[in-house]
C-alpha cells in the first residue's frame, strides 16, 4: 500500500490525464485484472456513464461486466450487496448522490450491518461510485453534498478522491477492501487534469494528505473543495499568511492524528465542508479538533460551510450557496487576524 | 415403507420440532430469557418444512424476522438458535442479532432480515453472482411475507430478477396480514402471483397448510430454475396462529377467522393423513414430538449456561480489517477471520463464499 505518495510528490514519469480519465482507467484495470469485478448502473453501458466516466467499457468487456440498470438505485444496490456475498466484487454507479437516497435502506440497513448483525460471518465487499456537489447549475435534486450522512455510519467507509490521482488509485484499494466503499466522484473535478504516477499501486483510504505545507492556519477540506482552498492558499501567501491545506481524502474513518498534528504547530484550523453546517462533517472535524487540541489553539476552530439553503440553480445563487476561494481566503484572515 | 414415506414422516418431524422450539420461545419470553421482538412461525410451519427439504447445501437461503424455522431446518441447530435468542456469545449471529437476525455461514443462510422487502434485490445479487461464476443448478430462496409486495423492493427485485434471468425461487409466504394490516384493505390487487407474473416470471399459489403440496410445488419450482436458470414465484397461502410478535395484542383480527385456520392446523392434518393411510402409528407420531422436547430442551440449557460476550468485544465485527497486501496471492483474499471469533465455517470458501 503506497503512503509516501500523498503529500503530492510528482517527481519521475508521471502521466497527465483528467480526474474521468483517471476513474476510467482504474475501472478498466479492475475489470481486466479480475474476473470478478463487474460495473453495474443506469446508463453505464451504451450511454457511458452520465460522467462519461465508463464511456468504451461495455464495448471492451462486454455487457455482463459493464451492466445496465433499471432506474431502481435500490434494487441495484441490494443486487450489488447480493453479488459481493455471492463471490463478486461489484463497482455500483449511482448517478448522483441525491438518487442515493433512494438506495439508503440498501446501504444502511442492509449493506453497513450486515457483518455485525451476523456476528462476523457475512462481510459486504461492495464499492458504490457516485458523484457530489454543486456547481453545474443542477438545481437541487442533484447538487447537494450528503457524503457527510453516510460518513456518519458505522459499518462503511466513505472516501472522496480530489485530484485524478486519488481517482486512478483510490479504487484497487476499496475493491480490495473486505467492506462496503463509497466513492464520492465531485461533479466538478471530472475535467481536472493532474498528474498520476501509473506505477504508484492501491492507496492508502483512510489517510489525510497534507496537500500543501504552511505554518499559519490549517484548512481542512475534501473532494471539491481542495482546489478552492489550495487557491486560497495561493492568495493568502500574498499576504504573507502561510496556510497549509489538507485533503481528507476519507470521511470515515477521520484521520484525526493527521488533522491534530497540523493544528498543533499552525494552532488555528479552518474547517470548508460543501455539505451544510447544521449536524454537518465540518462539525465532527471541528469538535474533534477542539477535543484534541484545545490547548494549542490560538482561536476556536472555525467552519465554512454551505448556506442553509437547497442548492438554487441560477450561476450567481449557485456559487453564493457554496463556499468559494474568496470566502476561505476572508475566513483565514479572519481566524489569524488576532496574530 | 418407501422413500416416499419416509419423506412424509421426515416433513411431519420438520413441523413439530418448529413448533415444539417455538412453543417454547414463547414460554421463554415469559420469563424474560428472550427479550427485543419476538415473531413466532406458529401455523405456517408446512412452508418452511416443505421448502427446505428440497434444499441442496450449494443452494443459499434469505428468510425475514419471522425465521426461526427455517434457521432450524437449514440446519443451524437449536442450540445456536436458542443461545442466539438468549443474547448469548454462543449464538448463530455472536448475540448481535437476536431472534430477528439469525446468520449461519455454513449453511448459507443469509438472515434474518427485519427491513420488509429489503432482502428481496439482496437474493437477486446473490442470484445473479451463482449465474456470473458459472455455478450451474444453485438456487437462492428467499422468504417474505405478502406485506413486503407493497414495497418498491419487491417490484425492483422481480424486475432485476427477470430482466437478468437469475435463479432465484421466491417465497412468498401470505399469512394475510402485514402486522394488522390486512392485505384486502392495503393491496389493490390481492392476487400476489399476478403480481409476479406481470414481470414475466412463472408464478402460482399454493395451500401453504399442507406440507406435501408445499413440498411437491417447490420440488417442480427448483427443478426447473436449476435446469433453466430463471426465476420462479411460489405463493403460499397460510396463516399465522399466533398475534404479530409477542407486544402484539392481536385486536385487528376475528376470532372466528383464527380457529377457522387453526382447524387448519399443518401439523395436525398432515397427522392425522399419515395415520390414515398407515405411514405413521400414534407411537411414531409421539416419539416426534418427544423428540423435538428433547432437542429444545437441550438447547434451552446450553443457552441458560452459554457465556455473554465479552463487552470488550463491543466494537467487533463493524468493519473488517484489510487483508494482509500479500495474502491470497494477486486477488484480495476477504474471508479472512476478523478477529479470531467467526462463527462461520471458511471450508467452502474455495467455491462457496
Amino acid at each position: 500500500m503506497s503512503t509516501d505518495r500523498l503529500a503530492g510528490d510528482t517527481s519521475t514519469d508521471m502521466a497527465v490525464m483528467t480526474y474521468r480519465e483517471a476513474m476510467r482507467e482504474a475501472i478498466r484495470e479492475a475489470l481486466a485484472t479480475d474476473d470478478r469485478v463487474f460495473v453495474m448502473g443506469e446508463d453505464v453501458a451504451d450511454y457511458g456513464g452520465t460522467y462519461a466516466v465508463t464511456k468504451g467499457l461495455y464495448e471492451e468487456f462486454g455487457r455482463d461486466r459493464v451492466r445496465n440498470t433499471p432506474l431502481s438505485e435500490s434494487g441495484f444496490v441490494g443486487a450489488g450487496i447480493g453479488a459481493a456475498l455471492g463471490g463478486l466484487r461489484p463497482i455500483v454507479e449511482i448517478m448522483t448522490v441525491n438518487f442515493s437516497l433512494l438506495a439508503l435502506d440498501q446501504l444502511v440497513n442492509t449493506a453497513a450491518t450486515l457483518l455485525h448483525m451476523s456476528g462476523g460471518q457475512f462481510n459486504v465487499p461492495l464499492v458504490v461510485r457516485t458523484t457530489t456537489g454543486a456547481g453545474r447549475q443542477l438545481a437541487a435534486q442533484h447538487s447537494h453534498s450528503l457524503e457527510g450522512w453516510f460518513a456518519h455510519v458505522p459499518g462503511l467507509k466513505v472516501v472522496a478522491p480530489a485530484t485524478p490521482e486519488d481517482a486512478r488509485w483510490m479504487l484497487p484499494t476499496a475493491l480490495a477492501d473486505p467492506n462496503p466503499v463509497i466513492i464520492f466522484e465531485h461533479a466538478t473535478l471530472y475535467n481536472d487534469r493532474g498528474p498520476v504516477d501509473p506505477r504508484l499501486g492501491p492507496v492508502d483510504l483512510e489517510r489525510a494528505a497534507v496537500r500543501r505545507t504552511g505554518t499559519d492556519v490549517t484548512v481542512i477540506a475534501s473532494a471539491g473543495m481542495v482546489s478552492k482552498a489550495l487557491a486560497a492558499a495561493d492568495i493568502l501567501a500574498a499576504s504573507e499568511v502561510s496556510a497549509e491545506v489538507i485533503d481528507l481524502r476519507s470521511l470515515r474513518p477521520l484521520d484525526f492524528d493527521t488533522l491534530a498534528a497540523s493544528v498543533a504547530r499552525t494552532n488555528r484550523a479552518l474547517v470548508v465542508d460543501e455539505g451544510w453546517r447544521t449536524g454537518g462533517l465540518n462539525a465532527e472535524i471541528a469538535a474533534g479538533l477542539t477535543e484534541r487540541c484545545f490547548w494549542s489553539l490560538d482561536a476556536p476552530v472555525a467552519r465554512l460551510a454551505s448556506a442553509e439553503v437547497p442548492i438554487p440553480y441560477a450561476k450567481h445563487l449557485e456559487t453564493a450557496a457554496i463556499p468559494q476561494v474568496d470566502d476561505i481566503v476572508a475566513a483565514a484572515l479572519d481566524l489569524v487576524g488576532g496574530r | 415403507m418407501t422413500t416416499e414415506h419416509d419423506l412424509w414422516r421426515s416433513l411431519l418431524a420438520d413441523m413439530i420440532r418448529i413448533r415444539v422450539f417455538e412453543e417454547r420461545c414463547a414460554e421463554l419470553y415469559g420469563e424474560s430469557k428472550i427479550r427485543g421482538f419476538l415473531h413466532l412461525y406458529i401455523g405456517e410451519e408446512a412452508i418452511a418444512s416443505g421448502v427446505m427439504s428440497c434444499l441442496e447445501p450449494t443452494d443459499a437461503v434469505l428468510a425475514t424476522y419471522r425465521e426461526h424455522g427455517h434457521a432450524l431446518l437449514r440446519g443451524v441447530s437449536a442450540e445456536s438458535i436458542m443461545c442466539e435468542m438468549f443474547g448469548k456469545a454462543t449464538g448463530c449471529s455472536g448475540g448481535r442479532g437476536g431472534s430477528m437476525h439469525l446468520f449461519d455461514r455454513a449453511t448459507r443462510f443469509f438472515g434474518g432480515n427485519a427491513i420488509v422487502g429489503g432482502h428481496l434485490p439482496v437474493a437477486v445479487g446473490l442470484g445473479l453472482a451463482d449465474q456470473m461464476l458459472g455455478r450451474s443448478g444453485a438456487v437462492t430462496v428467499c422468504f417474505f411475507g405478502e406485506g413486503a409486495v407493497a414495497e418498491g423492493e419487491f417490484h425492483e427485485a422481480m424486475n432485476l430478477a427477470s430482466l437478468w434471468n437469475v435463479p432465484v425461487l421466491f417465497c412468498c409466504e401470505n399469512n394475510r396480514y402485514a402486522m394488522g394490516t390486512s392485505l384486502r384493505s392495503s393491496e389493490s390487487q390481492i392476487d400476489l402471483a399476478l403480481k409476479a407474473a406481470s414481470y414475466a416470471i412463472p408464478a402460482w399459489s399454493v395451500d401453504g397448510m399442507d406440507v406435501a403440496e408445499v413440498h411437491r410445488a417447490t420440488t417442480k419450482a427448483l427443478a426447473s430454475i436449476r435446469a433453466d436458470g430463471g426465476p420462479m414465484f411460489i405463493e403460499f397461502q397460510t396463516y399465522r396462529f399466533r398475534a404479530h410478535s409477542m407486544f402484539d395484542p392481536d385486536l385487528y383480527r376475528d376470532p372466528a377467522e383464527v380457529e377457522h385456520w387453526k382447524q387448519r392446523d399443518p401439523i395436525v392434518t398432515f397427522g392425522e393423513r399419515l395415520l390414515r393411510d398407515g405411514i405413521v402409528t400414534d407411537d411414531d407420531i409421539e416419539q416426534m414430538w418427544s423428540s423435538a422436547r428433547d432437542e429444545t430442551e437441550s438447547a434451552v440449557v446450553a443457552a441458560d449456561a452459554a457465556p455473554l460476550e465479552p463487552v470488550d468485544t463491543l466494537l467487533d465485527h463493524v468493519v473488517r480489517d484489510m487483508p494482509e497486501p500479500d495474502a491470497g496471492g494477486a486477488k484480495p483474499d476477504d474471508h479472512g477471520n476478523d478477529d479470531g471469533n467467526d462463527h462461520g465455517n471458511d471450508d467452502d470458501d474455495e467455491v462457496w463464499p
